[in-house]
């Protein structure tokens, strides 16, 4: 249960912090606004999941105020692990706000996901050797796709 | 038709989704060109073009061409970088930096013109996506985390699109900040994307010098957008990433 929430947690901490990059104008260190450091009893206060079933289940963090306009994550927990994310309210005041949204949601939604699940052809990341290879996310798609 | 080849100290893994004869000999073509590539401009080799024309045991009249060809390419980037790019990063000449990514964009060009335009070569981490898998389908490139090993940053949807990713390398060999000689620390990762890999790919290792300014420096650079985490585990993107293609 505690682990559902900090992903919760984390991702809506994630999602505000790339929200609060103004267009064009490119910042390092964003502080979350304080609407993200919900309380625990603001968290318990959610739909339940108890990680004891191996049902699927449904549970949504707290809406955080933006200054793009509230966000909100949905996420489904099967046997303890995260199985789906999904931002429900997301900014859409203006253009920008979409277009912002479009571009941002998704890279974050992703990071809770492995990389089975995320369907993808290859892998970008910092080079590796031959033996690095071995154990890299690549190696393991090469493989899949034999 | 997949295939994965151990080459210029790295492995370099292909995706080709063509049927037929002129596949095998497609794939050939570029698997020939990486091993010219590895022999012409490897630093660890004695005999090699580059290590020679830096010993000036060879002048450049000497040399194939396309040795020419990368250290004007080097040279561009070092200017377009304000000198955060270097053909001499530790003193020695090493175009490696920019010959890997140049290595890729090439072989993806021998496969499209054999006749094999759908495919995807990833040289190390450094992607180029060919047309798409199918008709009107992208390709999925993910971008590894950074800080969690085995976890996806990011995914770019796209085709006929460049992807590179500079970090603390596994590889263990740091990029060196020209203007201070020391590694660049600010950033643990930086993903540059556009048209051209061996542009992408050097100013993916430029931005990582960098540091704190790549962002500004990768907005204002037309044809490439970026996404950075920084040391702090803060990521920061270009208004344009990904694009919308």
């Amino acid at each position: 249960m505690v682990r559902a929430f900090v992903a919760v947690v984390a991702t809506v901490f994630g999602l505000v912090l790339l929200l609060s990059f103004k267009p064009h104008e490119m910042a390092v260190a964003v502080a979350p606004p304080a609407a993200v450091r919900s309380s625990p009893q603001a968290q318990r206060s959610e739909r339940p999941v108890t990680p004891s079933t191996s049902a699927a289940t449904t549970v949504a963090g707290d809406t955080a105020d933006t200054r793009w306009g509230p966000v909100q994550v949905k996420i489904t927990v099967s046997d303890g692990k995260i199985t789906d994310v999904r931002v429900p309210i997301s900014p859409d005041g203006n253009r920008r706000d979409i277009e912002i949204a479009r571009q941002a949601l998704p890279i974050l939604v992703q990071e809770t996901l492995d990389a089975q699940s995320a369907h993808i052809d290859a892998v970008s990341g910092a080079t590796y050797t031959s033996e690095g290879y071995v154990t890299s996310l690549q190696s393991a798609i090469d493989k899949a796709g034999l | 038709m997949r295939h994965v080849e151990h080459v210029m100290g790295t492995v370099f893994s292909f995706d080709i989704r063509h049927d037929g004869d002129a596949v095998r000999p497609a794939l050939d073509t570029a698997l020939t060109w990486l091993h010219w590539v590895d022999e012409t401009f490897s630093t660890y080799r004695a005999g090699s073009a580059i290590s020679r024309l830096d010993t000036d045991a060879v002048g450049m009249d000497e040399c194939p061409a396309e040795v020419a060809e990368v250290l004007a390419l080097c040279e561009s980037v070092e200017r377009a970088s304000g000198g955060y790019f270097s053909l001499r990063p530790q003193g020695r000449l090493d175009p490696s930096a920019l010959v890997k990514g140049w290595a890729v964009e090439r072989a993806s060009r021998l496969l499209r013109e054999a006749g094999a335009p759908r495919h995807i070569v990833n040289g190390g981490g450094d992607i180029r996506l060919g047309a798409g898998p199918r008709q009107d389908h992208p390709w999925r490139a993910g971008v590894a985390h950074p800080l969690r090993p085995g976890r996806i940053l990011a995914v770019v949807e796209g085709h006929d699109l460049a992807v590179a990713t500079s970090g603390v390398a596994e590889r263990g060999r740091h990029i060196i900040n020209p203007h201070t000689g020391r590694p660049a620390g600010d950033l643990v990762s930086i993903t540059v994307i556009g048209d051209d890999l061996t542009i992408v790919d050097a100013y993916a290792t430029a931005a990582f010098a960098m540091g704190v300014d790549a962002p500004a420096w990768l907005e204002r650079t037309p044809g490439v957008e970026g996404m950075v985490v920084t040391a702090t585990g803060e990521i920061v993107t270009t208004s344009g990433f990904p694009p919308q293609r």
